[in-house]
């Protein structure tokens, strides 16, 4: 009932529904309740046939480059489990 | 550069990375209680317990709205269904919870018309095509779903259409956590819920966190985002902070939607008390309509044939210690036993997101 994946946005019509894309599934939702303005290529999270909120992308993108970061250091051998802070102070604070 | 949702919050190096830095950074055992049954899913799907210091715990919380409701809504539920010329409709894991006597499934399979939906919207398209039925749509959920039966009701409204009417049964989040807390659960911290959040908004969250002193970081449903908000726990025990955190900030705000939560608040009240199972009756915990719609609401206009005796929960059932934390679903005698999800004792099993199903489901990795 709650899990919701982010699903893109590839058609709006005119009684405010729109046909969304979620892993190459398509359907149409309600934007009755999109708590802001939806256009084409936003990514909605959906619940029970409505859209009820809008991923925000930069906010994701910022995230997860943070964490592509911790995870290479990893990798090259740069740190081990018990070195302290790598890098998320600035993400978290 | 477009993010791919699902692999990307669910990248293996990635998790073991965050792993490894909550490790080297925890310094005390902490509770942790996950209040919303999605959590619950995450962090069994992806082992997340093994990937933390033994000292950090997982409790699993009240936040499964079929998992809380009381059998005495669920009998509503099924006087109307088995009652001349009605269609009742709800969402769909509602329709195999047992009540006192039995399911809607059940009273499906000996006649009655009940219909499971993927949408509230699908309850106003059903009315319109049996005018001669009454139509009663069986409304459940937390804060994430309040909003949807609230848009159906200004549908139908302005639809026209008479012959649909609502039986109500929305919960809020805020009120058995503290009902958890004033009963004094071994809670240190909280995953505060996801979908809850983009409705409401992290700011309701901030009482909660002065009056108990624990911290609540509002957490997205993939794995990352789970270990990410542990991190940021274990960051406010070692920095002496109780803060609201919102680690899902790509979907929630401080305020939320304030659109949904308008249209909750043109349609619904606070009722006086409501009843959760395995949680007792908690004072302002769940909705009702108002009273200026009361030609809508089914519990009026069917309230001399519901029935409205307290039900005690199945002996053997643990779901209320489940629901408040004290207990796993493994310590119950009857769990993958007399209890399985093709014959659930308690709603804990039925609901795909109860922490009984998930853990019969991913038990296994243990």
């Amino acid at each position: 009932m709650c899990l919701s994946i982010p699903s893109k946005v590839i058609e709006i019509d005119e009684a405010n529904n729109a046909l969304v894309d979620t892993m190459g599934v398509k359907r149409k939702v309600s934007l009755d309740l999109a708590g802001e303005p939806v256009a084409l290529g936003d990514y909605v999270l959906i619940h029970v046939g409505f859209a009820m909120g809008k991923i925000d992308e930069k906010d994701a993108l910022e995230s997860l480059a943070i964490f592509k970061e911790i995870a290479e250091k990893m990798q090259s051998g740069e740190i081990d489990e018990r070195d302290g802070d790598l890098g998320l102070v600035d993400r978290l604070s | 550069m477009s993010i791919d949702y699902l692999s990307d919050y669910r990248d293996p190096k990635l998790i073991a990375a965050l792993s490894a830095q909550i490790k080297s950074e925890a310094t005390r055992a902490i509770n942790i209680m996950e209040i919303c049954g999605g959590h619950t899913h995450t962090i069994m799907k992806y082992g997340l317990p093994q990937l933390l210091p033994p000292e950090i715990k997982f409790i699993h919380g009240p936040g499964c709205p079929v998992c809380v409701m009381p059998k005495e809504r669920l009998d509503h539920a099924i006087a109307i269904a088995n009652m001349k010329d009605t269609i009742l409709t709800t969402l769909g894991d509602m329709i195999r919870v047992p009540g006192s006597r039995g399911s809607l499934q059940e009273a499906r399979a000996k006649g009655a018309d009940v219909r499971a939906l993927y949408s509230p919207l699908e309850a106003l398209k059903i009315a319109a095509e049996n005018p001669d039925k009454t139509v009663v749509f069986f409304a459940i959920g937390f804060e994430t779903t309040t909003p949807m039966s609230a848009a159906l009701i200004e549908r139908t409204i302005a639809s026209g259409v008479k012959n649909l009417l609502f039986h109500i049964n929305h919960i809020l989040v805020p009120p058995p956590v503290c009902a958890i807390m004033d009963s004094g659960g071994e809670i240190d911290a909280f995953l505060g819920p996801s979908h809850v959040s983009v409705i409401t908004g992290s700011d309701i969250f901030a009482p909660i966190v002065d009056r108990y002193q624990t911290p609540i970081v509002i957490s997205g449903f993939e794995p990352i985002d789970a270990l990410e908000s542990v991190l940021m726990i274990v960051r406010q025990f070692n920095e002496g902070r109780r803060e609201a955190e919102n680690q899902y900030s790509r979907a929630v705000t401080p305020k939320g939607n304030e659109r949904a939560k308008a249209l909750i608040d043109r349609y619904f009240e606070p009722r006086e008390t409501f009843r959760w199972r395995g949680l007792g009756d908690i004072p302002k915990s769940g909705l009702k309509l108002r009273d200026s719609y009361a030609s809508l609401d089914a519990e009026k206009i069917y309230a001399e044939k519901l029935p409205n005796d307290p039900i005690d929960d199945h002996k053997l059932c643990i779901c209320a210690e489940i629901l408040k934390g004290r207990a796993k679903p493994t310590d119950c005698k009857v769990f993958a036993k007399a209890c399985s999800p093709a014959s659930p004792l308690g709603s804990c099993m039925v609901s795909s997101e109860g922490a009984c199903a998930a853990y019969y489901r991913y038990a296994q990795t243990l």
